[in-house]
């Protein structure tokens, strides 16, 4: 029987983790601390590493170089069944010849738990699926396979809940809703969960920090407002939502401003919004950040002119505009359908405009296309 | 529903209709023809188990049910019967046991060796069986061994131990590693992850292994002659009688052999889907 | 890191054993055949006793001798193979894709015959086909075959009697990797304008290529050392090089030659085999 009985508690701290597989690595010396109780997300694309820092810290996977620690405890080393430590898997593994009870009850049977009885029952209510007790996993549909998954896990009220793509098998409608019941159930059962996914849109939703990582390393670390209005990188501008990258200069400084040169025409930021090191840099604005005006109509904050419509998209509850600027780059502006009707057609000359505060800057040597490439709906076959 | 004909939907021609059935269940009637051809022979061993032959079981003579009443009546046909289950027995747990070990170490291990293992479980099927019965038989002579009960014994595990392999390996190879890791998640060390998961998932492989050995064995002749020396298995015993004439209650066997089997399969799809049905 | 050391050690464990058995009951006794095969019986000593005198000519001799049964061997089994490939794959399409519910009960049906021994099955056939069946005297009197034809102690009837026997080993395997082929490939194909003759050629029946190679082999291997369909259901005039090797070793008491024989037996199969599955470039047999 593993001895998990002293569960050690606390923060889960990687310390300079790297793993790699022949010439290929996996994860690059990637350190981060999960502190105790928070909803973690570990977001990137295919291959970015998520998976294999996710397996590592269950114990499936051991580190090349670096350490885990479970608050004070090393668990580097642990086998997956002496860390207090439990995952919901990627399409579930739920055990086919065992019963849902006999599931649930599998991890509380192994650690010589006599009498499960109560705790499945009462993890089963928390899941709304009482009356499933006996069936089998085949019996049951996806949407109810994924909360069995969930219970089983956390019946064992794990120090670290770890979830890998949990909702990535679901339909759309029903992955939205157990987005929200996940959520919930965490703050219910007050565990620390650490979520791996690809779907910028869940982690969002999800979490209390995401840590968006790329090749094996974290690109930027944050709370979804934070990484979406300031992101420090294209890849995590592009991954996180859309965004229009400007090549700029630096001019100087106003106060807390900055003066940027864009193609001609100058525009202010704060100063505390740049990541840029030197005076070459890419402005960065979200497509909803930006409003369109007729040439002549009065703007307020910064304002590029010059742009043409070349493409009216709309969907329902915005607006999609594509507007050719006259560097000869289209950048896309959502606006809201607050009156119903689309205002400006294709072929209109316009100004475009937004407030200073929404510019975030990048480094002049970033890679515009990097985060575009990957398509966040194919499944992470890592 | 009372739908007048309507003559303005066009009607197919019915010869057109006759070749289009014809076409499409063009493959039906041929598996019928198939199916017939595998079953003549059975269908005849079956009905010539009822007849009132004698001594040579050639011709019709009349129905009768003593053969099944008595089908130890013909002389040595009940102490064949009886080698050929016992070596079918012992072959078959020699063979699967070994057998399961090696698709394990092979199906779930990536080692030094691993195709070269391979090659020597794929080896003995590709040896024509003439070959491995001729060849141990020359090996037990060297060793001034008789052949005999242990030496059929020792012929049928080794040419079963790659079926067994086979058919592990395969069930192996379907299971998702991601139970296994499940298991260990939850608390369950590297040896009780293999009886409480991994064993139960493979088990039906087993099983099906386990069959297929015995069924092998049991209707084995070529290598069994070869190594059985004075010994006599059901198989041998057909062949050296069949020149002065086969018994019908080797019919007899032969048929109830086959009924029990089919008897045990329709059992255990029944109690299979019983088990899918109660919800 | 003791699991480290586990995990490099527990497959070899779990080998040693089985191969151990298969070392000492499969490597060793062909070992020993393959120098049984050159030996010369002792000057003077018993019948059976014999030494190593390197005699390669053994091979030449048993060879030549023998040349017709070994041809014999090869064609019967390509003709029973190729038979057996007729009527095992529209079986196994019919049970893959037309069966429906009846699925699981026609594949227990082709495996059926098996518990009914083989040599009784075999026999059978032999009594249906003879003089004294009802298949003769039938033909006869419609005139399909003369009147002193006869069905057994020929090569139709050996040929025949292996491609029945060898029929389950044929269809299981093509049922395997049929049943695996989405139908849907077969539906985009004829939505791509191939018709069904096109669709069987250009995807079903690349698509089950495993299949037929496993059984075109599980079929052909037995077939060519198969020496009891001969010498059930045909005559002196039909004999394979099983038959030779059988009589060498129970009659005639010659363990060399017959040594000989079943080692060019093996390695021409092994040859066979090996170029087989290089051309049809398949690697799940194994």
């Amino acid at each position: 029987m593993a001895d998990v009985s002293s569960a050690t508690h606390g923060d889960l701290r990687l310390t300079r983790i790297t793993k790699t597989y022949g010439d290929f690595t996996a994860v690059n010396d990637l350190s981060l601390t999960i502190p105790e109780g928070s909803f973690f997300a570990l977001l990137g694309p295919s291959g970015c590493g998520k998976t294999t820092t996710l397996r590592m810290i269950a114990g499936l996977e051991e580190p090349t170089v670096g350490s885990i620690h479970l608050g004070a405890t090393d668990i580097t080393t642990k086998r997956p069944y002496q860390r207090p430590i439990n995952t919901v898997f990627q399409n579930y593994a739920l055990f086919p010849h065992l019963t849902i009870f006999e599931n649930i009850a599998f991890g509380l049977r192994r650690r010589g738990i006599k009498d499960v009885t109560a705790d499945v029952n009462k993890v089963l209510d928390l899941v709304e699926l009482p009356h499933l007790a006996q069936r089998k996993p085949t019996q049951l549909s996806g949407g109810q396979q994924q909360r069995i998954a969930l219970a089983r896990a956390i019946v064992n009220r794990p120090a670290l809940l770890l979830l890998d793509e949990p909702l990535g098998a679901l339909d759309l409608k029903l992955r939205r809703q157990m987005q929200i019941e996940l959520k919930w159930i965490q703050r219910e059962v007050g565990l620390t969960f650490v979520h791996v996914t690809h779907d910028q849109e869940e982690a969002m939703t999800m979490a209390d920090t995401i840590a968006v990582m790329n090749e094996g390393e974290i690109e930027q670390m944050g709370s979804p407002a934070d990484l979406y209005d300031n992101p420090g990188t294209a890849f995590v501008a592009n991954f996180l939502g859309q965004s229009n990258l400007i090549k700029g200069r630096i001019e100087g400084t106003d106060g807390d401003n900055l003066v940027v040169d864009l193609f001609g025409q100058k525009i202010s930021m704060p100063k505390n919004r740049s990541h840029a090191v030197d005076k070459s840099m890419y402005a960065g604005i979200r497509p909803e950040k930006f409003r369109i005006s007729l040439v002549g109509t009065p703007t307020r904050g910064n304002t590029l002119t010059g742009g043409r419509i070349e493409d009216v998209s709309y969907i329902g509850v915005s607006t999609q505009y594509q507007v050719l600027m006259p560097w000869g780059q289209e950048v896309m502006v959502f606006e809201q359908n607050d009156d119903g009707v689309p205002p400006f057609d294709k072929g209109d000359e316009v100004v475009i405009s937004w407030e200073p505060n929404f510019t975030f800057a990048l480094r002049g040597d970033d890679d515009v296309e990097a985060g575009l490439e990957v398509n966040p709906e194919e499944l992470d076959e890592e | 529903m009372n739908k007048q004909k309507d003559a303005t939907i066009p009607t197919i021609p019915a010869k057109a209709r006759l070749s289009r059935w014809f076409g499409r269940n063009l493959i039906r009637i041929y598996a019928v023809f198939g199916f017939t051809y595998l079953f003549i022979p059975v269908l005849y061993t079956f009905a010539f188990s009822f007849n009132d032959s004698g001594k040579s079981n050639l011709i019709w003579k009349g129905f009768t049910l003593d053969n099944w009443k008595n089908p130890c009546g013909a002389p040595e046909v009940c102490a064949a019967l009886g080698n050929s289950i016992k070596i079918g027995l012992l072959a078959t747990v020699f063979s699967t046991i070994l057998g399961t070990m090696i698709a394990f170490a092979i199906g779930r291990y990536a080692f030094k060796g691993r195709s070269s293992s391979n090659l020597l479980i794929f080896l003995p099927m590709a040896t024509p069986e003439i070959v491995l019965g001729a060849s141990l038989l020359s090996l037990f002579l060297v060793f001034h061994i008789n052949p005999g009960f242990w030496p059929t014994v020792i012929a049928h595990v080794m040419f079963c131990i790659s079926f067994v392999v086979v058919t592990v390996k395969a069930r192996i190879a379907s299971l998702d590693p991601r139970l296994e890791q499940a298991a260990m998640d939850l608390y369950a060390n590297e040896l009780e992850t293999f009886r409480r998961v991994t064993l139960p998932l493979v088990a039906p492989g087993i099983a099906g292994a386990a069959l297929l050995a015995f069924s092998l064995s049991f209707d084995d002749f070529i290598i069994t002659n070869f190594n059985s020396g004075t010994l006599k298995t059901f198989p041998e015993f057909v062949y050296t009688s069949a020149a002065r004439g086969i018994p019908a209650q080797a019919n007899v066997i032969g048929s109830a052999m086959f009924i029990l089997a089919l008897l045990i399969v329709i059992a255990g799809q029944f109690v299979g889907r019983r088990v899918k049905v109660s919800k | 890191m003791s699991n480290v050391l586990t995990k490099v050690k527990l497959p070899y464990l779990l080998l040693l054993p089985g191969f151990l058995f298969l070392f000492t009951f499969f490597i060793l006794p062909i070992v020993n055949l393959a120098q049984t095969s050159t030996q010369t019986p002792i000057a003077g000593g018993d019948t059976g006793q014999y030494e190593q005198t390197l005699q390669f000519s053994n091979y030449i001799t048993a060879f030549t001798e023998n040349k017709e049964q070994f041809a014999r061997s090869f064609v019967f089994a390509l003709c029973a193979t190729i038979l057996a490939l007729a009527i095992a794959y529209p079986l196994a399409y019919a049970i893959a894709f037309k069966a429906g519910k009846l699925k699981n009960f026609l594949l227990v049906l082709v495996v059926a015959p098996f518990f009914v021994s083989f040599l009784l099955r075999t026999i059978a056939w032999k009594q249906i086909l003879g003089e004294e069946g009802f298949v003769v005297p039938t033909l006869r009197n419609i005139g399909i075959i003369g009147q002193s034809t006869t069905l057994t102690s020929t090569s139709f009837a050996v040929v025949m009697g292996m491609t029945y026997n060898f029929l389950p080993f044929m269809t299981l395997p093509l049922y395997a990797s049929l049943e695996r082929i989405d139908p849907r490939t077969m539906e985009a194909s004829g939505d791509l304008y191939a018709n069904g003759i096109t669709t069987f050629r250009k995807v079903t029946l690349p698509l089950s290529m495993p299949g037929v190679v496993a059984g075109t082999l599980l079929t052909f291997i037995p077939a060519a050392g198969d020496y009891v369909n001969a010498a059930i259901l045909g005559s002196p005039n039909t004999k394979m090089i099983g038959n030779v090797i059988e009589s060498r070793y129970f009659k005639i008491v010659d363990y060399p030659t017959a040594a000989a024989l079943s080692f060019t037996l093996m390695a021409a199969i092994l040859i066979l085999v090996t170029l087989y599955i290089r051309k049809a470039g398949t690697e799940e047999l194994v």
